[in-house]
């Protein structure tokens, strides 16, 4: 027999005041404000706002430093955070073609109108630890040339003027949301493209591997990755207008994949695409792979059976506080589920005579 | 460039200005002109979000990329004139700001408002912007042809 019982409340919250104290850590170093977060640890805060799926750089801050770093929780703290605000609507889609772009590359056009502009990179270090960085010091501007400021062509646009890539014919109707209609299968893939920009970076990362080393292979190159700035535009109903209410620093990525061919049309480059908050090119990348392979049915190819074509299995595997919520939840107390499980076991070893076993051991 | 005046339709040009302007910044530019008008709230700051969206391929279809946060409000000049005002992140003191710009720039105080708060932010957005594209332009590649080994 089961007996409910109460208690563990003065065990908690001792748990959580031990939580704080270890989280502020030595008291003789001085406290990290969330600022310095904001400033310095950029990327981290770049990948809470793109899976916590809310820009403000603030809050995500905040919310790494009452996390101690753990980026899930992080992430947990900002979409709970999230679900309080009222929305006051939805912008109109942005343009990524009038970004101003902090780094443009392509790989697989040299010489392209714009220009190959690294920006800040990690690209081309050597990955050797630098030890002048656990000194404090001073950084040196960094060099600057005179400014080009006008917008910067898509790689696709030149590809298109010879028919020899697929187009992205402009539409509007308007996307479905999961953040307001549960998600459910088949998915289009406006839900699909919403799914992977806030999902695991690490998962959709290893999916989007996974594409590469064969499973789903469709040979990708990067056409174009830029990370820049865009305004934000939302029509104000009151005033009858759209004006700028802001401006994002976002990651596009597009691949150029395999041809595809039929009767009716000759070959031509398929794509792939990735669009994710903040500076997070490998999320991009990745994304981009990923929504690519979930293209196979709309595309005539093959379903190989790969995980990267299963909608159904990226989609829910794929949001990692649906992942943690359900995986850490067996941790907590579960006494009476295993109360049931226990009686049943002991039962069945009663039907196959465990108990005669035991005594001839004996 | 889309952040340049828009002639057709100026509010919307200074009411983008305003919502782009960094923490605290509005605030104090407004301060500089002198003491603020009288008004009534029409609807309190409130802290809100908005559904960023993108498209499919940058061209196509759209879908929704994530939210932002933004504060807004609504105000009423003694004299009549609605200010209104959308800014990103939670910045209710900044929202107020705005919407009194807007509202005054409709009055006969638009010319001193211009020259004191709009232009200062236009030219401090552009000035960042161009700072920013500047290293931006030192980090690309000049590519260069070694000399072939075929003659």
């Amino acid at each position: 027999m089961y007996v409910a019982v109460k208690g563990g409340e003065r065990a908690i919250e001792n748990a959580h005041a031990w939580l704080a104290e270890e989280r502020r850590g030595d008291t003789n170093v001085p406290d990290l404000s969330v600022v310095q977060i904001r400033e310095q640890l950029t990327l981290a805060v770049n990948r809470v706002m793109a899976e916590g799926s809310l820009y403000d750089p603030d809050l995500a801050a905040l919310a790494i430093k009452q996390s101690r770093g753990d980026l899930i929780e992080a992430i947990f703290l900002i979409r709970a955070y999230r679900t309080t605000l009222p929305r006051f609507g939805a912008s109109l889609p942005v343009d990524t073609g009038a970004m101003s772009c902090d780094r443009r590359i392509s790989a697989t056009f040299k010489d392209l109108p714009g220009g190959q502009v690294l920006g800040p990179t990690f690209d081309y270090t050597h990955r050797l630890l630098d030890f002048k960085l656990a000194a404090e010091g001073d950084v040196p501007a960094a060099p600057t040339r005179e400014a080009e400021l006008g917008e910067v062509p898509h790689v696709t646009d030149f590809l298109n003027r010879e028919g020899l890539i697929e187009e992205a014919p402009r539409q509007d109707t308007p996307p479905p949301d999961l953040t307001r209609e549960p998600l459910e299968m088949p998915a289009e893939r406006a839900l699909r493209l919403q799914a992977l920009t806030r999902s695991d970076e690490g998962f959709t990362l290893g999916l989007a591997y996974s594409t590469q080393r064969g499973y789903a292979r469709n040979h990708a190159f990067v056409g174009e990755l830029r990370i820049g700035t865009v305004p934000v535009e939302m029509d104000i109903p009151e005033l009858g207008f759209a004006v700028e209410i802001g401006e994002v620093t976002l990651t596009e990525c597009e691949t150029v994949n395999q041809f595809m061919g039929s009767k009716s049309e000759p070959p031509q480059f398929t794509r792939g695409y990735g669009l994710v908050f903040g500076q997070t090119e490998r999320k991009a990348i990745s994304m981009a792979l990923v929504d690519r392979a979930l293209r196979w049915e709309e595309l005539g190819e093959e379903n190989v059976g790969a995980p990267a074509q299963d909608a159904e299995f990226v989609l829910y595997h794929a949001d990692n506080i649906q992942a943690t919520g359900f995986l850490e939840h067996i941790k907590l107390p579960h006494y009476v589920d295993f109360q049931s499980e226990l009686e049943l076991v002991r039962k069945l070893r009663r039907e196959a005579g465990a108990d005669q076993v035991q005594e001839a051991a004996e | 460039m889309k952040d340049s005046l828009d002639e057709n339709n100026p509010r919307k040009a200074w009411m983008s200005v305003l919502a782009k302007a960094p923490e605290g910044r509005v605030p104090a530019l407004l301060d500089t002109v002198g003491e603020r008008p009288v008004f009534t709230w029409l609807r309190a700051p409130e802290v809100g979000s908005t559904m960023i969206r993108g498209r499919a391929g940058g061209t196509g279809a759209p879908f929704n990329l994530g939210e932002m946060t933004v504060t807004r409000c609504a105000l009423t000049l003694a004299t009549g004139e609605v200010g209104h005002a959308y800014v990103q992140g939670r910045r209710k003191v900044d929202a107020e700001a705005a919407a009194l710009v807007d509202a005054m720039m409709q009055t006969e105080a638009a010319d001193l408002l211009r020259s004191s708060v709009l232009s200062p932010l236009e030219e401090e957005q552009a000035a960042a912007k161009t700072a920013r594209a500047a290293k931006a332009a030192a980090t690309k590649v000049d590519f260069f042809t070694m000399v072939r080994g075929e003659d």
